[in-house]
């Protein structure tokens, strides 16, 4: 029972013989990287040129400038738009967090009549694509008076019927005991779920978190359909805007979505670690 | 501290009835193991106890109060669970202090509290480690100092030493015992282990499919068992029961007999008979397991498995004929048919 026994062993094994099959596959994983890469490259160089350099498609511009970021950012419009993607991304996501988990903990752990019908009405929502509801959403907005509002633009999102799944596959792993030894202490159920059972599933909160605020980070659709008036914008519909208000102007559309793209690149620069996890997990269990 | 009384106590999920109407009283500061095979309901009653699980009929009383519709929280009893439910998340001493959640005690009371239970059980070098770091006995007794600092009326424990090893089970259950002696708290105790019940009990319940078969001291059980299985439950290794019939105050093996005789391993000995036998076994040995102060003889009788003892150094050989004698008193007699107890031969 060496838990470092076997990796030791598998690595100096991989040393010692470098099998031709591998280098195929190094090749093929380093072309494509270099695939996904290159446009993220593009972006940023285009941001640093001018507006007569940009067909010019060198990666390192001839004469770097800061004038794009300076023009975006003093324009008051984009840091509107950032504030408005940010303050509905991380609402959004604080909103799935809880509820999401607390409609999963209450169908993984009690019992109760007509609980398998609603697991499956819920899981049966997965199947209706976006294109669908939109328009009922529309409607909906529409006689409610949500459009071109906050509300509006985050109604749809604020629970995920696949973030409640994750979230009750990863309740039911949590044995009844942990539960029942609270309940005997004295804690109420919702104490209970809040104290005990969500320190248990961190890891999958955290990709739920992860998944939910890149997902309307960079929704563009229905924020499209929905918003009207330009201070309501999010990020991606505002640089869209930007892009055919006049002729287009491609240094600045690159200069909006690099200073876009860097939130997300924050976090999957800090969170990584949580970000394959949360792949693996979300893979396995869902 | 309170006493616990069963009355009629029935459980049933659906149209199956799991735990038939059971009585049992348990005195102030007694400590009752219920065991039984797996399966047979010594669970569902414990967590009816606790309040976990909902009582189909009969009552459940704590002290002198019916605790059927009382939450777990309001009928002050503690509970440590087979596999610790101790948090991942927490420390130690956060773990322990859990079983004061809802105290109404201050800050620097719980602490001591805690503190003090950590120094029962040997736990103060560890209090500000992760249960990650601790070993299985060690987990087991934070479990126990989570349910020590409640000062609860009674303990409930669910096989809390089904998964340590077999060395430190040993040693938890002298001392879960000598923390009884210490405490001085009622203690409902559930295992499938005869060895723990005869151990650790002041009195053991012995439970088969939802029916309370016999209640009484470990000795008192273990000489005079009710029926064949409870015989056959408690005391390793098993008794050896078998069909007899009886010519002149001796038993001689018959198929079919007219009584069931059983002999305990260790009341049935291989070698010269001594005055008056009162029945004695011949078979081909097929086994031996030396023991150290003494050894097992498995041979057959008649095609039946039967285990005796044999002194440490004249140990037969496999393969070898063997005669096994029990003396007068050492026989135990069961109804062929109920498998009842009869007066001992
Ligand atoms: N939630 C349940 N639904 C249906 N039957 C159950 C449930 N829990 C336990 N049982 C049944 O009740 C019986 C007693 O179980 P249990 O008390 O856990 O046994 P033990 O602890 O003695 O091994 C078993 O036959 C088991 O299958
Ligand atoms: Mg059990």
């Amino acid at each position: 029972m060496n838990p470092t026994a076997s990796p030791t062993t598998s690595r100096s094994l991989a040393m010692k013989r470098i099998r031709p099959g591998r280098i195929v596959i190094w090749t093929i994983l380093f072309i494509g990287g270099l695939l996904m890469v290159t446009p993220l490259l593009f972006m940023f160089s285009t941001s640093f040129k001018t507006a007569a350099q940009v067909y010019d498609l060198r990666l390192i511009p001839a004469a770097p400038t800061l004038d794009n970021y300076i023009r975006v950012l003093s324009d008051g419009r984009f840091l509107r738009w950032f504030l408005n993607s940010s303050f509905i991304a991380i609402t959004v996501t604080l909103s799935n967090v809880f509820f999401d988990s607390l409609v999963g903990y209450t169908l993984a752990k009690f019992r109760f009549r007509g609980r398998y019908l609603i697991f499956i009405a819920i899981l049966s929502t997965l199947m209706i694509p976006t294109e669908m509801l939109v328009i009922p959403w529309y409607l909906m907005s529409a006689n409610l008076g949500w459009l071109d509002s906050y509300w509006g633009i985050m109604f749809p999102g604020m629970m995920t019927a696949f973030g409640t799944f994750l979230m009750k596959q990863f309740f039911e792993t949590i044995p009844d005991d942990f539960l029942e030894a609270a309940r005997i202490d004295g804690l109420n159920e919702f104490t209970i779920w809040w104290r005990v059972a969500m320190p248990l599933v961190t890891p999958a909160l955290s990709a739920l978190a992860i998944f939910t605020f890149l997902g309307n980070w960079t929704a563009f659709f229905w924020p499209l359909i929905v918003t009207t008036s330009q201070e309501l914008y999010t990020l991606p519909i505002g640089l869209s805007s930007f892009a055919v208000e006049q002729a287009i102007q491609w240094e600045m559309i690159m200069t909006g979505a690099a200073l876009a793209t860097l939130p997300t690149l924050l976090v999957f620069l800090l969170l990584q670690r949580y970000i394959v996890r949360g792949v693996m997990l979300a893979g396995l269990k869902g | 501290m309170a006493t616990i009384t069963l009355r009629n106590l029935v459980k049933s999920y659906g149209k199956t009835d799991v735990i038939h109407g059971i009585n049992l009283e348990v005195a102030d500061g007694e400590f009752v193991v219920f065991v039984g095979p797996s399966g047979c309901g010594k669970s569902t009653t414990l967590r009816m106890i606790a309040g976990l699980e909902e009582v189909s009929g009969g009552e459940i009383l704590i002290g002198d109060r019916v605790v059927n519709e009382l939450d777990p929280k309001t009928r002050n009893i503690a509970m440590v669970f087979q596999n610790y439910a101790i948090y991942p998340h927490l420390t130690v001493r956060q773990n322990i202090a859990f079983g004061l959640y809802t105290s109404t005690l201050s800050k620097e009371q719980k602490a001591a509290k805690v503190s003090e239970a950590g120094a029962m059980l040997g736990l103060e070098p560890l209090l500000d480690r992760r249960p990650s770091d601790l070993s299985g006995g060690q987990r087991q007794r934070v479990a126990i100092g989570r349910a020590m600092v409640r000062d609860p009326a009674a303990f409930l424990f669910d096989e809390p030493l089904s998964n340590l090893d077999a060395q430190l089970r040993a040693q938890m259950r002298i001392e879960i015992k000598a923390l009884h002696q210490r405490l001085g708290t009622t203690i409902a105790y559930v295992t499938h282990d005869q060895v723990e019940a005869m151990t650790m009990a002041d009195r053991i319940v012995v439970m088969r499919d939802g029916h309370i078969l016999q209640s009484g001291a470990p000795m008192e059980i273990y000489d005079n068992p009710v029926d064949v299985f409870t015989a056959r439950f408690i005391g390793t290794p098993s008794m050896n029961v078998l069909p007899v019939v009886e010519e002149g105050g001796v038993m001689r093996p018959a198929d079919p007999g007219t009584v069931l005789a059983g002999i305990r391993p260790h009341d049935l000995l291989v070698g010269e008979a001594g005055a008056g036998a009162s029945l004695s076994l011949a078979g081909r040995v097929t086994a031996v397991e030396p023991l150290g102060p003494e050894t097992l003889v498995h041979f057959e009788v008649a095609g039946k498995p039967v285990i005796a003892t044999a002194p440490a150094r004249q140990a037969p050989a496999i393969g070898a004929e063997v005669v096994a004698h029990a003396q007068p008193g050492r026989v135990h007699l069961f109804d062929v048919a109920t498998q009842k107890s009869l007066p001992r031969r």
